[in-house]
């Protein structure tokens, strides 16, 4: 009986199934890239790279996702991880303490998200418009800083900067005979944690299922007893205090700052949250999905790269025509299954 | 009583310039199904809102189990054993089955996926519901959906379930599922309150009616001891002996005239397939208790909802309406049953609403000069009498009344052979109604054929020389001639023999 009962398969829920069709592109796109381009993209270091190199876009992506699933968006990411940036840059460079600065960054974030958490939800302003003008305030805020790139001259933040997790066997032998381990930056660490903590908090924790309750059906969340506008709060709470964590490991990456960093990286976080299979209305979506999101994009445009279109406005138009791509894929299968159901 | 579970006593409640309820009591009993009855504006709705903590009443008493409380939110109605399922479900078609039966509900921080969803197995087993635990909400039909809500209700314990017109979206196989599972709730003790304007419901499942008119009880009753008719009757306020004929209409023998519209088994998403006919310059309507159909019948005829089938002749042509810019430029004219939702725009100042439709016949790409615009919009002020400050005023800061003729003088303006008016009385003041009935009768005159719904039923006997009687989403009579008359007309409704 038991048996019969774990044998029968439940369909997947709208999220599960967003979530497959993500990481099966990916999986595709990828050995498309291996057959056709060869070379790079046999190796574990380019998943590396791509990692290394987009690891606070990760972080944002998982902010967006969490703030898309409970209905809203927040397009200040990409600027206050760009404030965060140039504080700690300044601060750390003025002789500051790097515990202090990671401190500092936190403290931006999660004022970020207060304030605007406040605003929208218990003010009920738009989200769209209190997170533009948290963008437009935090992009000024960080040339008032400095309109001059900063590098950071900290010695004992160089020191963390050049920390790298080397994995021997995922390296290879170079044509010179030396072999080379791959590795990995203590930013991409910290976006694992990132992605595997909003997992837990979204699947295991009361908190995580209210946020795709009011995305479902904000109406009906109440109804079912759910403090809608606290729930709201959070969700940019946490988002702003995620930007705050992905201007740190951005900083990490480059180890400068400058007032046009991470610029228009909260469309790519919302692009990778929609890749991912979060839906805009709200209530679907999922953070493995949107961490798949973000290597699906990030590939996409490592192989218009390496077809030598190296013009960056090929990497646009990629990535319009696979934004294209996925909501009409999303729209054409969900509209399926509710045809299947009615029938 | 010793199995009383609610008593509410003398409750009262005011609305700015509305005695909403005056003195009404109502009694539940443990394991019983007791529908509450009343036309638009009867109050069942403000009773429900009271007793779910949405409105406080203003005086009166609620004892649950002999326990005098006071209500103060919805939630504190839910510990209370008070919980509602309402008509559009409130639950969160995203999640899954058993997350929508523990969500918001107390407990820790955590979620315990596998434990609730062997709570909620054990429940949807225990009350036979076809659904599983660990399904997508939004996979279910809408009765599975209904019955899941109920579910979470019972799982919280509730002593008073409210079911507010549970059946309006379900088909009768899955009526019969959730009135199956209302009496499985019965025998284990619930008492359920049991909304609804399906009459034949009511016999089927409730044990007691409470009817209430215009905010006031009428009366508690057995339902065994109060034949359809009589419902019908103490719902629309009118004893059937008492009832006096109205004035007949001219004997002029419509029926000889050239039939203008008709359809043979037109059906909407909305509508069951029917027929209808109407001459040149006939004043028709549709009558019959609120959600029998008569909306959806006319708002097919107009194509506002999705035409599914049937065939239109429009003056002996073929026509095809599937959306209302057909019906228009086949010269039908419909004014909504809701002007808010449907009908103005407030915004809009009155002679743009004014020249709304005729802009749509005329296509975007013709305008009509400012001028033009302005000389209709006075002319129509002038003829309908609409109370305004001039013609630039915003359509929403006039009164109900004002609003209507406003929408009415958009389609008079188009010169439409027929007009569908669905509700245009409700809610403005006697005289205005007049002025509106008259206006029918002279269009009628003028050749055009009305098509007129109200629920009324002594402003449909003054102006209709045909009454088309519908019940249960069917038309079930014809009323002309001799049998316009209010007796007959309730007869007809109630499905007594005529």
């Amino acid at each position: 009986m038991k048996m019969m009962k774990n044998m029968r398969k439940e369909p997947l829920t709208d999220t599960q199934l967003l979530m497959s069709i993500t990481i099966g592109i990916f999986i595709v796109m990828y050995l498309v890239a291996i057959i056709f381009l060869g070379g790079g993209f046999l190796h574990a270091q380019q998943i590396f790279d791509m990692l290394n190199d987009n690891a606070s876009l990760i972080i944002v992506s998982c902010a967006l996702t969490i703030v898309m699933i409970g209905g809203g968006i927040d397009i200040s990411v990409g600027a206050v991880t760009s404030l965060v940036v140039m504080s700690c840059v300044l601060y750390l460079n003025s002789g500051g303490n790097i515990f202090v600065s990671i401190l500092l960054a936190l403290g931006i974030g999660l004022g970020f998200g207060l304030v605007q958490g406040f605003l929208i939800s218990y003010l009920e302003i738009q989200p769209f418009i209190v997170t533009l003008a948290g963008m437009f305030f935090a992009r000024g805020m960080t040339t008032i800083l400095s309109v001059n790139p900063q590098k950071s001259e900290h010695s004992g933040f160089e020191k963390l900067r050049e920390m790298k997790i080397e994995i021997p066997f995922l390296g290879y032998t170079a044509k010179n005979g030396n072999f080379v381990p791959a590795r990995m930056e203590l930013g991409v660490v910290v976006a694992l944690i990132c992605v595997v903590f909003i997992f837990i908090l979204l699947k295991y924790i009361r908190l995580g299922r209210n946020f795709y309750a009011m995305g479902g059906n904000q109406q009906s969340a109440l109804m079912l007893g759910i403090n809608v506008k606290r729930t709201r709060f959070f969700s940019y709470v946490i988002s702003g205090l995620l930007s705050g964590i992905s201007g740190y490991v951005f900083m990490m990456h480059t180890g400068a700052g400058n007032a046009t960093n991470a610029a228009g990286m909260e469309m790519n976080a919302i692009a990778s949250s929609i890749i991912g299979g979060t839906l805009l209305t709200g209530g679907v979506g999922n953070v493995i999905g949107t961490f798949f999101g973000t290597l699906t994009l990030t590939t996409i445009k490592k192989i218009v790269v390496s077809s030598g279109l190296n013009d960056p406005w090929w990497q646009s138009i990629t990535t319009g025509g696979m934004l294209c791509f996925f909501i009409l894929l999303q729209s054409v299968v969900l509209g399926k299954r509710a045809k299947k159901k009615n029938s | 009583m010793e199995n009383c579970l609610l008593k509410m006593r003398h409750i009262e409640k005011r609305f700015p310039g509305v005695l909403a309820l005056n003195n009404v009591d109502f009694t539940l009993r443990k394991g019983e199904i007791h529908a509450l009855m009343g036309e638009n504006g009867a109050g069942k709705s403000t009773l429900i809102k009271i007793l779910t903590g949405v409105y406080q009443m203003d005086a009166g008493e609620i004892t649950v189990e002999d326990t005098a409380v006071s209500i103060r939110s919805p939630q504190d109605a839910q510990n209370k054993g008070i919980s509602t399922v309402y008509q559009e479900i409130t639950l969160c078609p995203n999640l899954t089955v058993a997350e929508n039966m523990f969500i918001g509900r107390e407990g820790g921080n955590w979620v315990r996926h596998t434990e609730d969803e062997k709570r909620a197995d054990e429940i949807l087993k225990l009350l036979g519901i076809p659904a599983r635990s660990t399904q997508q909400l939004g996979s279910c039909s809408l009765a599975v959906q209904q019955m899941v809500a109920i579910a979470r209700a019972v799982d919280q314990n509730c002593k008073v379930l409210i079911l507010d017109e549970p059946t309006s979206s379900l088909d009768d196989k899955e009526v019969k599922m959730l009135f199956d599972l209302m009496r499985d709730l019965k025998s284990k003790g619930v008492g359920i309150i049991f909304v609804t304007h399906f009459l034949e419901q009511v016999y089927e499942v409730s044990d007691r009616i409470t009817v209430l008119r215009n905010g006031e009880l009428v009366g508690e009753y057995l339902v065994e001891d109060l034949p359809q008719v009589e419902l019908v009757s103490k719902m629309i306020g009118k004893e059937l002996d008492e009832l006096s004929t109205l004035k007949e209409s001219d004997e002029e023998d419509i029926s000889k005239k050239e039939v203008l519209y008709e359809a043979k088994s037109l059906s909407s998403s909305e509508a069951e397939p029917f027929d209808f006919t109407i001459h040149k310059g006939e004043v028709n309507g549709f009558t019959g208790l609120l959600g029998s159909g008569r909306s959806e019948s006319v708002r097919a005829i107009f194509g506002a909802d999705k035409v599914t089938g049937g065939n239109v002749t429009i003056k002996g042509k073929n026509a095809k309406i599937t959306r209302p810019i057909d019906a228009m430029k086949h010269g039908i004219g419909y004014l909504s049953e809701d002007r808010k939702r449907d009908g103005i725009i407030a915004e809009l100042s009155v002679r743009e609403n004014i020249m709304l439709a005729l802009q749509v016949m005329n296509g975007f790409f013709k305008p009509i000069s400012r001028s033009e615009s302005e000389a209709f919009a006075d002319e129509y002020i002038k003829v309908l009498n609409i109370k305004t400050a001039s013609r630039e005023t915003p359509v929403g800061s006039l009164s109900g009344g004002n609003q209507q003729k406003v929408i009415l003088a958009r389609w008079l303006l188009t010169h439409p052979d027929y007009l569908i008016l669905d509700e245009p009385t409700r809610g403005i003041d006697v005289g205005t109604k007049l002025e509106i009935q008259k206006l029918v009768l002279k269009l009628a005159e003028e050749g055009v054929s009305v098509t007129f719904i109200s629920s009324e039923v002594e402003e449909m006997l003054r102006t209709c020389s045909r009454l088309i009687v519908m019940r249960d989403r069917h038309i079930v009579g014809e009323l002309t001639g001799k049998d316009l008359n209010q007796a007959q007309v309730m007869k007809t409704i109630a499905g007594g023999e005529a």
